[in-house]
């Protein structure tokens, strides 16, 4: 399980993060929700070692990670799919891959599996990904991640800017790594896809956890979203 | 590396073999000094066009390589091979020293930071003139610029030496480019962070960059006192510290071949332009601020993005 107790974080001297808490356990997806400058993908740089927990802590199955440099948490086989994708641009799909197999030693079965996952990627192995339309950079990114063979999945607005057949793809494959019994934590803008994937959600709200509410309890008031969102 | 680099690799280098029985005497020792400032600029590229690190400070590793080469030799008595060992030896450790320090800053703060030891270098060759002799610099004595029976004093021991310098350099290097290391710091200059996200250890692996760096661009400066019989200050200079980075911009930052073009570039034409009148540096100002303009990739760069996607 992925524990965040309490975690307090800044930018240098300016504090954004001032108590957040969640637990997200495996085969369950758990949304963050918030309003632009919530702390959503504050909280997820915090968990990932991008930004010093000053007070608080975030642990994986009891060990702590908010002690650990930032390179030593994705060896923790804990993968981020940051916004924006963020890949190699002058690298080819082949490398990108590579690298991402690279850090915890993972090999052929690993990238075959990754490629299966995403076969449209194989067939442009040797394109460079700054050539790859958004939806293959974003299944690129999202691959990228998985050569980690990862416990948790972190993803910051992965379907952004994609077109519905991509958004389906991607959303079919946080899907099965929900399946496949990963620990899923999802930023995301799009109400629908909450709806349908979130078996919880944690909304912030100025650089705090609120509330927290089972997924099914949203589906069955999706007027909750409207009155704590104003969407 | 693949067949296709290597195959242009080798072909580079016979080039540059043929070259010596084709071209005149004048051409050929210039292209003998140009390749060791190539291999000079190909070390300096390593830290720069794969890693993104600009350093301003690249000519204190030159000097260490330079200096530990020529300081034992001239003052110590010792052969070409050992001098040429404990100079690289002396540009690794200060490559080391100056990694650890300077690499705690990043950008304009790195830029500034190298420059400043390259100075101290500087000013500290300056200082002990009794060893170094300052801006006038030493001779290292023709007889002891031999390897056997190999004259590196002689007009085609110093060509084919450095030659012999320059592939090794060229195929060292592009393997290790095309190797996971070299990937690695590719990924490093593209997105630092993502890097570290994925779980490189990005502060250590910029640090061996910088020392593998630093220790090629003092092999070039130990290669340049055993075949030109010369070090001086002047090496240590911050001129220095800025032709590299001018040669691997103007061939191609990132490019394994890139530096040998900017360093051919770069010689020819400040010395066709000085043939021309005194004021040269600026004829080879306007020509470079041209290149920029409209290469922005450098030669090899621009050639490989717009023609030649597999180009090393």
């Amino acid at each position: 399980m992925l524990e965040v107790a309490d975690i307090h974080a800044a930018y240098g001297r300016v504090k954004t993060l001032f108590g957040v808490s969640l637990s997200a356990k495996p085969g369950e997806i758990t949304c963050l929700l918030g309003r632009n400058g919530a702390g959503k993908t504050t909280t997820m740089r915090a968990i990932m070692g991008l930004l010093p927990v000053s007070q608080g802590s975030v642990s994986l199955d009891g060990t702590p990670l908010h002690t650990l440099p930032a390179h030593m948490i994705p060896r923790q086989r804990i993968g981020y799919i940051p916004q924006g994708r963020q890949l190699f641009a002058e690298l080819t799909v082949a490398e990108n891959i590579e690298i991402g197999l690279m850090t915890c030693g993972e090999g052929p079965d690993t990238r075959d599996w990754v490629l299966d996952i995403f076969p449209r990627l194989r067939e442009r192995l040797r394109q460079r990904a700054e050539t790859l339309s958004g939806g293959e950079q974003q299944m690129l990114a999202t691959a990228r991640a998985l050569c980690l063979r990862p416990r948790v999945l972190l993803l910051d607005e992965p379907t952004e800017g994609l077109q519905p057949s991509m958004i389906e793809e991607i959303r079919q494959v946080v899907l099965r790594m929900k399946a496949e019994g990963l620990i899923v934590l999802l930023v995301e803008q799009r109400m629908d896809a909450i709806l349908s994937m979130a078996d919880q959600v944690v909304f912030l709200e100025n650089g705090q956890s609120r509330e927290n509410m089972f997924g099914a309890a949203l589906r069955a008031d999706p007027e909750i979203l409207t009155r704590r969102l104003g969407v | 590396m693949s067949h296709r680099d290597t195959f242009l690799h080798l072909s580079v280098i016979a080039v540059l073999f043929a070259a010596f029985f084709v071209l005149p005497a004048y051409h050929s020792g210039s292209l003998a000094r140009i390749m060791v400032l190539a291999i000079y600029a190909m070390g300096y590229n390593l830290a720069f066009g794969y890693t993104g690190l600009l350093s301003l400070g690249h000519a204190l590793f030159f000097a260490a390589g330079m200096y530990g080469l020529g300081l034992t030799m001239q003052l110590g008595g010792w052969a070409a091979i050992p001098a040429f060992a404990l100079a690289l030896v002396a540009s690794l450790v200060v490559a080391g020293v100056v990694g650890v320090l300077a690499l705690r800053t990043r950008g304009v703060g790195f830029m500034i930071v190298t420059l400043m030891f390259a100075q101290a270098g500087y000013l500290t060759a300056l200082y002990f003139v009794q060893y170094t002799r300052g801006d006038e610099g030493f001779v290292i004595d023709q007889a002891a610029r031999a390897i056997g029976p190999a004259d590196l004093s002689s007009e085609a021991g110093r060509y084919f030496a450095a030659l012999f310098l320059f592939a090794v350099t060229l195929l060292v290097i592009g393997a290790l480019v095309r190797a996971p290391f070299g990937r690695t710091l590719i990924a490093i200059r593209e997105n630092e962070a993502r890097a570290t996200m994925l779980g490189y250890d990005v502060q250590r692996l910029k640090w061996i960059a910088l020392v593998v760096s630093g220790t090629i661009s003092g092999a070039a400066g130990a290669a340049y006192a055993l075949l030109f019989g010369y070090a001086g200050a002047s090496f240590a200079g911050v001129q220095y510290s800025i032709f590299p980075l001018l040669y691997v911009l103007l061939g191609g930052a990132g490019t394994t071949l890139g530096p040998l073009i900017g360093a051919i570039f770069m010689f020819y034409l400040i010395d066709l332009s000085s043939g021309i009148t005194n004021a040269y540096m600026l004829i080879a100002g306007v020509v470079l601020v041209l290149l920029t303009m409209f290469l922005p990739h450098g030669i090899l760069g621009t050639l490989r993005k717009r023609a030649l996607p597999w180009l090393p």
